[in-house]
């Protein structure tokens, strides 16, 4: 089945999507949509908080001319903008999942530095130890939001970066093959950050 | 302080080095994309967060810059080794195993 990335619909939808604008498909969309009303508050707090968050970290005062215009500004820009917002669909907040989140982060920087330190020996080296390939994983995650994090956690990490989703497969070019089989290379690239991500979006 | 942060942006700029060092060695495009996300994304997370520490007022809008970056980052590097896979450009000659086909004959 061909898969259509929306790129395109959520940069005409608003400029803000522009971050998220990878890995959804249409059917996705389109089930999503049936559900709307379902997540329209939840949304609209969660893009309140964030635009507010945004705004405080830019304005950096605390008086209370600062603050109003920040809460009208974030108001009226979640009320226009919580529409688009439902397709990326926000899961629900409770404290395990928040320091999942927290775990996920911490894990996530460690590998950044592991990849980095990796990537500089393979540069200097005089041999370039590589071997490269693209091979194929798994995923078991459903939600399109899940696995666009997935995917670029994936591409943050040593030696791996995502060249394509579809459904519940990811090709990966990997620059120093360990194995070529399916499920071994999902235990070694993708299981580490899987099992956080299966809490948050469970 | 000012010393700490020209010690991380210092790290920063190796890392942006390296980055740039490796992309003139690598012999194929995807081994360059990879090279050129890697090393972009802490070179320049640390070189902004370092700016931040040297002029602590800045600090919470150079956070905010870094997070924008680590979050495209990956997503422009997706990007463009989706559009070189499309095109079918080829791999280097060291490559052991690729596995395009049997990804799309999967998806048809």
């Amino acid at each position: 089945m061909k898969i259509h990335y929306l790129s395109i619909y959520l940069c005409e939808t608003d400029n803000n999507c522009l971050l998220f604008a990878q890995g959804f498909s249409k059917i996705n969309l389109m089930n999503k949509q049936k559900q709307h009303e379902k997540y329209s508050v939840r949304n609209f707090f969660y893009l309140f908080i964030i635009l507010m968050i945004i705004w405080m970290a830019l304005a950096l005062s605390l008086n209370k001319q600062e603050l109003y215009t920040g809460i009208i500004v974030s108001f009226v820009l979640s009320l226009a903008l919580y529409r688009s917002f439902q397709i990326i669909g926000f899961p629900k907040v409770t404290i395990r999942k928040v320091a999942a989140l927290c775990i996920y982060i911490i894990v996530l920087f460690k590998e950044i530095v592991i990849a980095n330190l990796d990537v500089a020996y393979r540069v200097i080296h005089p041999k370039m130890p590589i071997k490269p390939g693209i091979v194929i994983i798994k995923t078991e995650l459903k939600q399109d939001l899940a696995k666009m994090i997935l995917a670029n956690s994936i591409t943050l990490t040593p030696g791996t970066f995502t060249l394509n989703i579809e459904e519940d497969r990811l090709l990966i070019h990997w620059i120093n093959v360990k194995t070529d089989d399916i499920d071994e290379a999902t235990q070694i690239i993708g299981k580490k950050f899987e099992k956080y991500l299966k809490i948050i979006f469970n | 302080m000012d010393i700490f942060g020209m010690i991380i942006t210092g790290i920063g700029v190796v890392f942006l080095f390296l980055g740039s060092l490796g992309i003139l060695r690598m012999p194929d495009v995807y081994n360059r994309v990879q090279v050129g996300t890697k090393c972009t994304t802490l070179g320049n997370f640390l070189t902004i967060i370092g700016v931040g520490i040297m002029q602590p007022e800045w600090f919470w809008k150079t956070l905010i810059i870094a997070i924008f970056v680590l979050v495209s980052n990956p997503v422009s590097s997706h990007a463009l080794g989706r559009a070189a896979r499309k095109n079918g450009i080829s791999l280097c000659d060291k490559s052991i195993v690729d596995k395009t086909e049997e990804f799309k004959e999967h998806t048809e």
